[in-house]
């Protein structure tokens, strides 16, 4: 076995991702768990924009980057040819999407994959808006956040409907394993892209990466904001086996809730929310805690 | 060699048999009128345990195409079927499939495009796909519809090809009518199309690479000029691989194939199955002493401009047959007709006829029709109107 020191990076350096970038993160730490036997689509996006541009790639695994709704099934085909010719193996079909491609225009195909069992593993990177074409609203869109298409105003309190449960929905397909994740919790990721990997089957992971230029946070921030997402329960970090979303496995409960004004104050997306506003998005957190017990 | 095996079968049965011949490892497929009988097929031969490979049954022709590119990829021989929405949905994952070069393999059933929402033949669907950068090949009956399946994949692989393409027959006209073929032997069709092996590297986590990169300006246009260079190579591969087919199968291709055309005055242009009763008429008519004769196009991209000139160069009239239109200018392969006399210094006087769209039958009177509208265009020298639609019924017009 290779130490951690000789072990080599699967997304290189020298990509072009902005300073503080979550997607970075979560990435680097998913491809070196997944391994040099693996083969990556990914939709189009930030990720695809920033480590493919010609005659550069960031990637060391082979990877196919086709249109931005079609990941998950690009991914399908790859499965079936490689089933098909006796060249599976223990190789990993990994397809990459962000929010954009995932929660909305990819939904259509993620669904087909998922329904046809095909053993891929589809990793959502979220970064809750279009954030590569310039920060526009998407279903990932948190309520209250300003976006360059659902901006505050005088009449507009931002974005003013909540996220789409997109991780219960995936594992409504009953797929054998469906996760959150987030980059703040290395290990936790590092477990559920694991267990991903070895389902029998389709697998999801919903991975909660912040992005300084859309969320205008500082770059140096991302962790602590990734974090918070998850102490104030913002996020909830859970994993569910064959669709059994009623008994989910919350992987990680805070001991102490923070307030979500902790993590709002932090990002200029939410710099309008007036004190109100903060006790609603309180308030909603509260009650979703207690859906998931704690 | 092995014996040809005759069979009486629709068109869309024909275009199944040409991919089961074929050996494809992976079909994803979605089912859409007139072309669903090809995906029943492949279910059925793999059902039957007749052909080993994968059927992907997606929720989509989007995901049908997204599909056969990440197949292709990793190097399985792929292919699919689709019809007029169903290829507007893929449109824009044809010009990648293209753009990778990935010799994909559709066969078509020729529809018209909604609206109104329409069935039937017409072949307004693969010409919106013209820039796609995809080699399109249309037959005329269905034993070319079973031939031009396996040469299109043996085309498409070429080394020096690598693109993908589609074979067109119309639908219900040929994709639905019962016609006697030949099917030839499974071992010669071995012989013909090697298994295929991706020359330029695939999807290997032995030997990792990109594919789909982002192309900046400053290598876009490069990129686009060796594919479209490609595309330009393809007309002397395609006529060596027609005449290894004949050879080893009996039956003749040509990008063009002329017929009665030798001391003609005028010919008409035809594609798909149309031509069938353009070759009644001209037959007619020549007993009638016309010097009239027919070019039937079977390779529309690349398209024939070297063949449509050394055919039609010295005749006075062209009477180009579309069964597609593109509003704001006439037919499609009108332009292109045109555009391959452009620099000519002689060239024949052309007449543009739409036809036959979203099923609307095409009798020889027809045909007559148009030849009798050319000829008076190049007596008289002038042609007044240079597209016209034939066939109108005028009490739906009222």
């Amino acid at each position: 076995m290779m130490s951690e020191d000789e072990k080599k990076e699967l997304l290189a350096s020298g990509h072009r991702m902005c300073a503080g970038c979550g997607e970075g993160t979560a990435m680097r730490t998913i491809l070196n768990e997944a391994g040099p036997n693996s083969i990556a689509t990914v939709a189009t996006g930030c990720l695809e924009v920033t480590t493919t541009a010609f005659p550069q790639t960031a990637w060391e695994i082979p990877l196919i980057h086709a249109a931005f709704e079609n990941a998950a099934s690009v991914a399908a085909g790859i499965e079936s040819a490689l089933k098909q010719m006796d060249k599976k193996g223990e190789t990993n079909i990994l397809s990459f999407a962000g929010d954009g491609g995932t929660f909305d225009i990819g939904f259509q195909a993620l669904s087909g994959m998922f329904e046809r069992k095909h053993n891929v593993t589809h990793i959502c990177l979220d970064n809750e808006a279009y954030m590569n074409t310039g920060i526009q609203r998407c279903s990932s869109t948190p309520y209250g956040a300003s976006t360059t298409t659902s901006p505050k105003g005088k009449y507009s309190i931002g974005e003013d409907r909540p996220k789409k449960p997109i991780a219960r929905i995936a594992s409504a397909h009953d797929i054998p394993y469906a996760a959150t994740a987030c980059i703040g919790y290395i290990n936790d990721l590092k477990k559920k892209v694991n267990k991903a990997l070895e389902a029998d089957g389709p697998a999801f992971l919903h991975v909660f990466a912040p992005c300084p230029t859309g969320w205008r946070h500082g770059s140096s921030d991302t962790i602590e904001l990734a974090k918070l997402a998850v102490e104030t329960g913002v996020f909830v970090l859970w994993e569910a086996e064959d669709g059994n979303i009623c008994d989910l496995n919350v992987t990680y409960k805070p001991k102490e809730r923070k307030p979500v004004e902790e993590y709002l104050k932090k990002q200029r997306r939410f710099a309008h929310l007036t004190e109100e506003h903060i006790e609603k998005i309180q308030k909603e957190v509260d009650e979703k805690c207690e859906e998931y017990g704690f | 060699m092995g014996e040809q095996k005759g069979l009486t079968i629709q068109g869309n049965m024909a275009t199944a048999l040409g991919a089961k011949l074929s050996r494809p490892d992976v079909i994803p497929a979605y089912p859409i009128t007139p072309s669903t009988l090809f995906p029943e097929k492949i279910s059925e031969y793999i059902a039957d345990g007749e052909l080993d490979a994968s059927m992907i049954r997606v929720e989509s022709e989007h995901s049908a195409m997204s599909a056969c590119i990440g197949a292709s990829a990793v190097g399985a021989r792929t292919c699919t079927a689709s019809a007029s929405q169903g290829i507007a949905l893929m449109h824009e994952m044809l010009f990648i499939a293209a753009g990778m070069r990935l010799p994909i393999v559709m066969a078509v059933g020729n529809r018209a495009m909604s609206a109104p929402i329409n069935i039937w033949a017409d072949h307004q669907d693969t010409m919106a796909s013209r820039d796609s950068g995809w080699m399109q090949f249309y037959a005329e009956k269905n034993q070319e519809g079973l031939d031009l399946m396996i040469l299109a994949f043996r085309i498409a692989e070429d080394e020096r090809v690598l693109l993908p393409a589609m074979v067109g027959i119309d639908g219900f006209v040929l994709t639905h009518t019962v016609e006697g073929v030949q099917a030839p032997a499974q071992e010669d069709v071995d012989e013909f199309l090697p298994p295929y092996d991706p020359p330029h590297g695939k999807l290997d986590p032995e030997e990792p690479m990109t594919f789909g990169s982002l192309g900046t300006p400053e290598y876009y246009q490069e990129l686009k000029y060796d594919q479209t260079k490609a595309m330009d190579n393809t007309p002397e591969i395609i006529d060596e691989i027609f005449d290894e087919f004949e050879e080893k199968f009996g039956r003749n291709y040509n990008r063009i194939t002329p017929y009665r055309c030798e001391d003609a005055d005028i010919i008409l242009l035809t594609m798909g199955s149309m031509t069938g009763t353009a070759r009644a008429a001209v037959d007619e008519m020549r007993e009638e002493g016309e010097k009239v004769g027919l070019a039937k196009l079977t390779v529309f991209r690349p398209f024939p401009s070297d063949l449509l000139k050394e055919i039609a160069g010295d005749v006075h009239g062209l009477a180009v047959v579309d069964r597609n239109i593109s509003p704001g200018f006439g037919g499609a392969v009108f332009a292109e007709c045109a555009g391959a006399f452009i620099n000519e210094k002689k060239s024949p006087l052309m007449k543009n006829f739409i036809v036959g769209l979203g099923g609307r039958e095409i009798f020889k009177k027809n045909f007559r029709e148009m030849y009798e509208k050319t000829k008076k265009a190049v007596e008289t020298g002038k042609v007044e109107k240079p597209v016209e639609w034939i066939n109108m019924d005028e009490d739906v017009m009222r």
